[in-house]
């Protein structure tokens, strides 16, 4: 794949920020980086709220970050992909988050995980085409006593079975 | 706020205490299996039998025994209710006018609790995270005050050494010694951050003591503050613990409304302050270089040491870190004297250390044991053994960072010194059981994914090397390799080990490496005789032509 | 500044006290090997090529981050090192698609001399042939991101150097990848100045001069040892060959 020269840079920032300027949410971002000071090292805090109040990071919101906090767009983009809590694409409406710590694997996570994937036919980091479920795993949520445990919706599910998982997908899925 | 203000406190405290106390853990485990309707299906049946005077439902944190929660404990009547559900609540209360209970019972004196000992874990069940009030009538604080006002810094680092307490996070530095070298370190701002990113998979010890006794952590926090001289603390907690930093954040705040965090404390020239930073999902953040890097806002990736973080950590400026476990010792050390925590444990490895037992084993759950207690004790006494009477193979501590222990070495004390003879490590306290069904070449492959996802990238040997070596796991566990496929492994595990640049990189080969010492059997059985051809080689033949 | 006495290598040397190891080694005419190191930048530690032994210390220390101290005792040069040494860059050529016989860079590039010197001379690791692009949309450069070892000299001359930050590291682990901006194509960056130092700064053919062809893509370090002269000196050398 090799991508060829475009022949005009486009700025993209006066749309950047025409497009915050009709969004509320842009709004209360912008208070809670006033909050923090518009410092530098609140960079991750801010990037938590911003995907609290959007769900996810899209390219004009981290570009309005990188203008807001006077930092390089590079610099945003580095911090946003390497903490794998932060999306840069959207969620389904639903999330299936599978625990995959030790203990959770001893006692058949990978299971579970298997049975959703067949039901869903997805794989872990993706979202179904009708945009219902997202299906995620989590390196140990801390429920090791209560192993396997399934987050749906953020809420955590205790001794989960593949059986107890197709359920709740079902459910959300409606089939 | 002065001491009088605090001893007022706990005395009106312990003068509200009710004939009985129906305690009702309220930490993550329990609340996934609704604790929380538990509780109020238990309010409601004191106020509907009118015994709101005489019985108190009291929200706590941990009881330990997470498998059967949702646990409650009725007090003094020393009955410990579990797997309770919001039905079969009320019969609770029924039982205490003489009925009988349709929740089941467990024996609260059954070797599980009876072979503990609580240090850090000593408030974890019993005092309500979210009120102050509750962690000051169990002396909450009063430490911190003898500190200001009766120790100079330098007797504050002197008690830590004397008390032997080496680090809670994995690695046994001794904790006097660190705080110390920051005491000594020149600069007007320091900070003391608290380690509680939790990343080992299997561990869950820090979370429990930030939801069951928060207050410990942030009194520890101000006393190794005022010991090496800083005014400013972060906390460090995992995105994933959503509840821990919810009962953090209060913590801080009524610490603050108290003025036992903030400037001035107790009336002393002393000034502290607590923030909280969230991380967003990256293992390698338990490393401190990394952590402090996180703390700044940027990419968690570590840097060489030296400098440490004792001399230049965050900022720039000397920086103390402790995890969790470490910091929540320190108040109870300062009440009862370095000499008692000293006289706890080995000669090498002092005090206590908290356990998160998971896996193929009966009783999982919290437990905290004096150090040197033999394996045996906590995983067939305490433990229960596997359940189903199935034979337990082996113990895995330490995480990713770990080793496998198998069950001919059962016998050996846990500290730090022994277990790292057998080719794992403390860590941070997670305590994995397997039984005879757990593949072990699988194991090495799990904990050899987990550490190729989570290398920041940063240096080659983690890099690249952790990916060679899964893919060597796989093509054994695919019955695809050779006996020289697995020499490969073994020298890449040496070559990584060596020439990594953080801890994670440096001890990313140790579940393959003591799974390879004790069953190395398991490898073999999978391997194919060696393909016959030039040297036995032909694919790396190949492969170099194509450079 | 006080002086430090040590040995490299059985070499009684002295060096300035806060100098490297690296620094002082290069002075008494003693090479190890480096591939992230770069005159004028500060120090990472990533590439691992440059770790010595110190006689007294457990474990292996990059010399490019390590501060000489008085009476340490070094050796550069043991059979374990060189072995590591190998392995590190056999990783590498597994690790992304390093064709030199097609490369801009063939004959001038830093990873292939490092392999003929330390004696490399085939990979024994499985390669990875992962699915990297070129980028090709800048007016004036290009980067092959087959070709990148990830050593970030690209990223730290454009940050302190330059003082940019167009350039930086986005995703981790194995998916780590050198960006432009908000990972946009490198001829829609805006901060970019086309100063070209990344370019320079590059030791393989990742980062090169539109239309070199295979073996044509010559480095020119002069530049960047100017810039950082005259920042740091106040000394502005020019023409010098």
């Amino acid at each position: 794949m090799i991508a060829t020269p475009l022949h005009s840079k486009r700025n993209r920032l006066p749309a950047v920020l025409e497009h915050a300027s009709g969004d509320k949410r842009f709004k209360i971002l912008e208070v809670h980086m006033k909050k923090h000071q518009f410092r530098h090292d609140a960079l991750i805090e801010v990037l938590h709220k911003a995907q609290e109040l959007f769900g996810y990071l899209e390219d004009d919101l981290l570009l309005f970050v990188s203008y807001k906090l006077k930092l390089p767009p590079s610099r945003v983009y580095g911090v946003a992909t390497f903490y794998h809590f932060f999306n840069l694409k959207p969620q389904g409406e639903h999330t299936c988050v599978v625990c995959m710590g030790t203990a959770c694997y001893v006692k058949g996570a990978d299971k579970v995980i298997a049975a959703i994937q067949d039901q869903t036919k997805i794989r872990p980091g993706e979202t179904t085409p009708d945009n219902k479920v997202s299906l995620l795993t989590a390196r140990c949520i801390g429920a090791c006593g209560i192993a396997p445990a399934v987050v749906y919706d953020g809420t955590v599910n205790p001794r989960a079975t593949p059986e107890s998982a197709v359920k709740q997908i079902k459910k959300w899925t409606g089939t | 706020m002065i001491l009088n203000d605090l001893l007022q406190i706990k005395d009106q405290e312990r003068a509200a205490r009710k004939k009985t106390t129906l305690r009702c853990c309220m930490a993550a485990g329990c609340m996934s299996s609704d604790s929380k309707g538990v509780k109020e299906q238990l309010e409601k049946a004191v106020a509907d039998a009118g015994l709101q005077d005489t019985v108190e439902v009291r929200g706590v944190g941990c009881m330990k025994l997470c498998c059967e929660g949702p646990l409650v404990q009725a007090d003094p009547q020393n009955a410990l209710y579990i797997k309770v559900t919001s039905e079969n609540a009320p019969s609770i209360i029924a039982a205490l006018k003489g009925g009988k209970a349709e929740a089941a019972q467990t024996d609260p004196d059954a070797a599980f609790f009876k072979k503990q000992l609580s240090i850090v874990l000593a408030n974890s069940g019993v005092v309500d995270p979210d009120r102050i009030e509750s962690y000051i009538a169990l002396d909450g604080y009063q430490a911190l005050h003898e500190v200001l006002h009766e120790m100079t810094p330098k007797d504050v680092v002197d008690t830590m050494v004397n008390s032997g307490l080496r680090g809670r996070g994995g690695a046994g530095f001794p904790t006097g010694l660190k705080w110390g070298t920051v005491a000594k370190s020149p600069g007007a701002k320091k900070y003391v951050i608290c380690n509680a990113d939790e990343g080992d998979p299997g561990a869950f010890m820090d979370r429990s003591v930030l939801e069951s006794d928060p207050h410990a952590v942030l009194e520890g926090m101000a006393i190794a503050a005022y010991a090496v001289g800083a005014d400013q603390g972060f906390i460090y907690v995992r995105a994933e613990y959503p509840l821990a930093i919810t009962r953090l954040q209060t913590a801080i705040k009524q610490a603050k409304q108290l003025g036992v965090l903030g400037s001035g404390i107790f009336e002393s020239p002393f000034n502290f302050t607590i923030d909280i930073r969230i991380g967003a999902g990256a293992f390698v953040c338990g490393e401190e270089t990394a952590l402090m890097a996180s703390v700044e806002g940027k990419r968690g990736t570590p840097r060489p040491r030296p400098p440490f973080p004792a001399e230049s950590g965050l900022f720039g400026c000397p920086t103390l870190i402790n995890n969790v476990e470490t910091f929540a010792n320190v108040p109870a050390i300062y009440r009862n004297g370095a000499e008692w925590f000293a006289g706890i444990g080995t000669e090498k490895s002092k005090g206590t250390k908290v356990f998160a037992l998971a896996g193929k084993i009966k009783n999982t759950g919290l437990i905290e044991v004096p150090m040197g207690t033999p394996l045996r004790t906590i995983v067939e006494e305490m433990g229960g053994g596997a359940p189903g009477g199935a034979k337990i193979k082996a113990v895995q501590t330490g995480g990713p960072s770990g080793g496998c222990i198998p069950s001919q070495h059962l016998d050996t004390p846990v500290d730090y010194e022994s277990l790292g003879k057998l080719g794992s490590i403390m860590g941070s306290g997670g305590m994995i059981v397997m039984d005879e069904s757990t593949r072990m070449v699988d194991v090495a492959r799990f904990f050899m994914e987990f550490c190729m996802d989570e290398s920041c990238g940063k240096c080659i040997p983690c890099r690249a090397g952790t990916v060679q070596m899964h893919n060597l796991l796989e093509k054994i566990l695919d019955r695809r390799a050779t006996p020289r496929d697995l020499l490969k492994l073994e020298e890449l595990c040496d070559m990584v080990k060596n020439t990594s640049l953080c801890g994670l990189g440096q001890t990313a080969p140790n579940p393959t490496l003591s799974t390879l010492r004790f069953f190395r059997n398991e490898y073999e059985e999978l391997l194919q005789p060696e393909a016959h051809g030039p040297k036995g080689n032909g694919e790396a033949k190949k492969q170099t032509l194509t450079t | 500044m006080a002086a430090k006495t040590l040995t490299i290598d059985g070499k009684q040397i002295s060096a300035e006290e806060g100098a490297t190891v690296l620094q002082a080694a290069d002075e008494a005419g003693v090479k190890i090997p480096t591939l992230c190191h770069l005159d004028g930048v500060y120090d990472v530690g990533a590439c691992r090529l440059c770790l010595v032994e110190i006689a007294g210390v457990p474990k292996l220390l990059p010399a490019c981050t390590t501060q000489v101290a008085e009476g340490m005792v070094i050796h550069t040069d043991s059979e374990r090192l060189r072995k590591y040494r190998r392995m590190t860059l056999e990783l590498l050529f597994a690790e992304r698609n390093h064709v030199c016989a097609v490369c801009v860079a063939n004959g001038h590039c830093e990873l292939q001399s490092l392999a003929y010197n330390q004696g490399m001379d085939h990979v024994r690791y499985e390669y990875n042939f992962p699915k990297w692009s070129v980028d090709n949309t800048h007016r004036l450069f290009g980067m092959d991101h087959n070709r990148c070892i990830l050593c970030t000299r690209c990223v730290r001359v454009c940050w302190h150097i330059e003082g940019a930050g167009t350039k930086n590291v986005a995703g981790r682990g194995g998916k780590a990848h050198i960006i432009s901006d908000l990972n946009m194509s490198w001829g829609q960056s805006y901060s970019c100045t086309e100063c070209g130092k990344c370019v320079q700064a590059c030791p393989t053919g990742a980062l090169f001069h539109k239309g070199s062809t295979a073996a044509e893509m010559e480095r020119d370090r002069t530049r960047l040892e100017f810039l950082v002269t005259a920042r740091e000196k106040k000394q502005w050398i020019t023409g010098e060959e």
